[in-house]
């Protein structure tokens, strides 16, 4: 016996199992950074300043005086960009269109990368002013929630690139089922997204 | 797959893939189980030595003493430290290696497919990713004794600053954490989605066995807690390899000197975090156990389960509940009075749908004519013990008692008496009353019954007296029990008895595991492919054990409720649920 | 969402994803201006959180086809919002009504 609902969805749900499996992970990943971000105002309303008083010998009096903005403003239009790519990825799946669909996802993934880029020159700017995670609680949190982010950004990379290199395959097998891997990594993708829409504003905005 | 043929091809897989990365729920199933039992009795002997401790402080371990380095036990005399990373590890193995593995990953895995119908669980190659993720996880907890300094030290709640400063252990403790954590996720993901869609025909929501339905709600308080505590094990972890200070307050002072940190954050924001997971995961520990015991009840009584609906109604409202009652872990932390009091009635409330489960299972029995089977006993002997302990937890869940009574032995015997002759005896009542439809052969039922006897009767008697201990106000972490301590010395002495008992507990576990053993090969065979003449799925519609490849030879059907037995003017005592 | 669609809906869909990508570009823009604004913290967080709030959900309805998924999604997602929602007052609260806190900050 196949297991049934792989490819196509049970009619009193109406989903496939792939679409259960991924909402429900999902959910898990918003309790995951719904923590991160419980435990930042907790840190914050218990903090006497914020973003601090002096980190690596200076005074900083905003995020935004500490943290680029622009670059951080160019990396949540990158990242929106991409999300545009992947939904227009599987669209043109679902038009039969699959040179189309290949440029897009390409697309998505050098954006991936991209944001990776700037985000790892943020890094390394702040590293070489001496700022360091150790410095203060405001610098602690903005490296571990953006760094668990890279870290979700990297695990999108490694799925869509499967999915565009040797998992394309299933495009000659079973068309169906991989448009809906495609949906699938799309609805992952754009949640990785929505952290960052939150994210950008809350740390480095206010 | 559209191009099935090539799957259709029965062909021998090798060993390795048909036992070792087996992508079957069954086999699957019993790989936790077989690993969830080696931990739990490695738990165990880690308790074993921490009461030779408490009973015979500063005396050196009998026969096996010399076996330990000079940085854990020299002369095979305890030292504070040995103490501290047994007591740590022993919560941890047992809640995260041992019974949620076994509850969930065994018999959730093995079961729940089985009862509703589905050929095998949604994502087979994810089951078996967490299995492996489990493992290495318990690879990863059991090899930080070997670290410098040793396993963790800080509990198995790993509070900081404790935890912050600790050695190494706790870093391989949290590690070990991100591993057992991925696979519940990836677990909880793929229960969940296998009970929604997989679900066979007929088999609606109301239909589903009790312990389908347990699982069900366990998942979803997997899925729900764990990432929390995700968070902040990523937050301990940074705190202890970049120095950040997330729970390290301004001014802290270790050893006499004011520690070199930016300082600014909170210790209380772990115990949040913990908790908000914790609590949960107390029910995760339970439930299972419950639904394990009703399936066995209803079995027994041959009459259906008291207030079927009533109770599913309560398991899904407890579920829900058990979100919001985390800080009454926390009553002493100087928390005030408005939050204390949230805290308190949600607790009050929580404590309503445990009763009614508590008390339908009770009822159950009412009228009935029980057949004494092994795993009907130690289904009946869950009901008593997980009431002690759910009654001794009332005083805990208001603030005024729960101070004096918080750090006592008290404590430890009211959520012992909740895991330990509550839900391993539930465990063990599964694995009595599965044991047939995996292996096609019973378990000895003689053995089985000293096991019970034995069990039963030592495991009150290291946890009794805790509670008399507790109420004299003995204190729940020295590693000599408390000899110093003049108010203690009336109830110390108890020492002594409870670590006989649990001597003559582990002697008693003996039994089982001669008859675990020998009865996979040598048991009486089963007569038919239905021997407890049940009514669910995995006994009525698929051969024992069951086929290997997709569980059902046709797709079974469902007429009817779990529970049809001993429905007026029908002649057999059973309807199965597959029975037009 | 996937099976019946026509190349045409989807061409509809291309579209919109469009229109809301253009939505998008400017609110991020609107929360980069008003951070320039230097309000106090008050009207800056509402501000920041409704924008933020705003562009999530143009993402989750209309790129995560929420608009028109069936009930069961929608149903893990209000109880993990619940639960999201309890532990961001609870924490909150808890912070608020707690002895001793003003020694952990100094």
């Amino acid at each position: 016996m196949e297991i049934p609902y792989t490819v196509h969805p049970r009619p009193d749900t109406g989903v496939t199992n792939a679409k259960v499996g991924i909402w429900l992970f999902l959910a898990s990943e918003i309790m995951l950074f719904g923590g991160l971000f419980s435990a930042y105002i907790f840190l914050r309303m218990g903090a006497p300043e914020w973003p601090g008083t002096t980190m690596s010998g200076h005074y900083y009096a905003s995020a935004s005086d500490i943290l680029s903005v622009p670059l951080a403003a160019l990396n949540t239009v990158i990242l929106i960009a991409s999300s545009v790519t992947i939904v227009l990825a599987w669209a043109s799946l679902m038009t039969n269109n699959f040179s189309k669909y290949r440029i897009y996802m390409g697309l998505t993934i050098l954006m991936s990368f991209g944001f990776l880029i700037v985000k790892s020159i943020e890094y390394s700017t702040k590293f070489e002013h001496g700022l360091f995670p150790s410095e203060s609680t405001f610098l602690a949190i903005y490296f571990v929630m953006t760094g668990l982010h890279a870290i979700h950004v990297i695990g999108g990379i490694v799925v869509n690139a499967y999915l565009l290199g040797p998992g394309a395959k299933m495009w000659k097998t079973n068309p169906t089922q991989y448009t809906n891997r495609i949906e699938v990594a799309g609805l992952y993708w754009h949640f990785v997204d929505i952290v960052w829409i939150f994210l950008f504003p809350t740390i480095y905005l206010i | 797959m559209t191009n099935t043929t090539e799957h259709d091809h029965h062909h021998e897989l090798s060993f390795i893939r048909k036992w070792i990365f087996s992508t079957d729920h069954k086999v699957i199933g019993i790989q936790y189980g077989l690993t969830a039992l080696f931990f739990l009795l490695f738990g165990f002997c880690l308790m074993l030595l921490m009461r030779w401790q408490l009973a015979y402080p500063g005396d050196p371990v009998p026969i096996i003493g010399w076996l330990f380095s000079d940085e854990t036990m020299p002369g095979g005399v305890m030292l504070p430290e040995f103490y501290n990373q047994l007591g740590a590890m022993h919560g941890t193995i047992m809640v995260f290696l041992g019974v949620v593995p076994l509850a969930v990953g065994a018999f959730g895995n093995y079961i729940v497919p089985l009862q509703i119908g589905a050929p095998d669980m949604a994502f087979p190659k994810l089951n078996m990713a967490s299995y492996w993720v489990y493992f290495i996880g318990g690879v990863v907890m059991l090899s930080s004794f070997l670290v410098p300094a040793g396993a963790a030290k800080a509990g198995w709640t790993s509070y900081p600053p404790l935890a912050d400063i600790e050695t190494m252990g706790q870093t391989m403790w949290l590690i070990g954490m991100f591993f057992l954590i991925t696979s519940s996720l990836l677990g909880a993901v793929n229960f969940l989605t296998t009970i929604i869609q997989l679900r066979t025909e007929g088999m609606t929501y109301m239909r589903m066995p009790f312990f389908t339905w347990v699982q069900f709600v366990t998942a979803f308080l997997l899925l729900l807690a764990f990432p929390p505590l995700e968070a902040a094990a990523v937050l301990q972890l940074a705190d202890r390899l970049i120095d950040t200070s997330f729970f390290l307050p301004s001014g802290l002072v270790v050893s006499g000197e004011i520690l070199e940190v930016s300082g600014g954050g909170s210790p209380l924001l772990w115990q949040h975090l913990f908790w908000f997971l914790a609590h949960p995961e107390v029910y995760v520990l339970i439930l299972p156990a419950m639904g394990i015991v009703c399936e066995i009840i209803a079995n027994n009584t041959r009459k259906p389960l008291w207030g079927y609906k009533l109770m599913v109604q309560s398991l899904v409202f407890l579920g829900v509940m058990s979100f919001v009652v985390w800080a009454h872990h926390m009553f002493i932390t100087g928390m005030g009075t408005g939050l204390s009091t949230f805290f308190q009635i949600t607790t009050m409330i929580i404590s309503v749908p445990s009763v009614v489960i508590l008390s339908g299972m009770f009822l159950s029995l009412w009228g009935a004519s029980i057949r004494f089977t092994t795993p009907m006993l130690f289904a009946l002997a869950f009901l008593p013990m997980f009431g002690i302990g759910g009654l001794t937890g009332l005083p805990l869940g208001l603030a005024p008692t729960d101070i004096p009574l918080h750090d006592t032995m008290y404590i430890i015997g009211h959520f012992h008496y909740i895991v330990a002759p509550g839900t391993i005896m539930a465990l063990m009542a599964g694995i009595y009353y599965w044991f047939p439809k995996v292996t096609g052969r019973y378990m000895n039922d003689i053995l089985g019954k000293i096991h019970f006897w034995g069990t039963l009767i030592f495991m009150n008697g290291i946890f009794m007296p805790m509670f008399i201990q507790g109420l004299a106000g003995v204190s729940r972490r020295l590693y000599d029990g408390g000899q110093t301590y003049e108010f203690a010395s009336e109830v110390i002495k108890y020492n002594e008895f409870m670590s006989q008992s649990a001597f003559l507990l582990a002697i008693f576990q003996l039994p089982f595991i001669v008859n675990f053993f020998w009865s996979i090969w040598k048991g009486k065979k089963v007569d038919d492919d239905n021997p407890w003449k049940a009514t669910t799925l995995e006994w009525s519609a698929t051969p024992t054990p069951p086929l290997a490849h997709g569980n059902f030879e046709t797709t079974p059907v469902v007429y009817r409720g779990p529970y049809e037995y001993s429905v007026p003017g029908e002649e057999s005592d059973y309807l199965p649920q597959n029975q037009p | 969402m996937s099976e019946a669609h026509s190349a045409e809906e989807v061409q509809k869909h291309v579209r919109m994803y469009m229109y809301i990508f253009g939505t998008l570009l400017v609110m991020t823009a609107v929360t980069v201006a008003v951070s320039y604004l230097n309000l106090s913290i008050v009207p800056a967080l509402v501000v920041a959180l409704v924008v933020a709030t705003f562009k999530g959900t143009l993402v989750a309805r209309y790129f995560m086809h929420l608009s028109g998924e069936k009930p069961i999604i929608f149903q893990f997602l209000i109880l993990t919002a619940v639960f999201l929602v309890f532990m961001f007052i609870l924490f909150i609260w808890a912070l608020s009504d707690q002895r001793g806190v003003a020694s952990y900050v100094s």
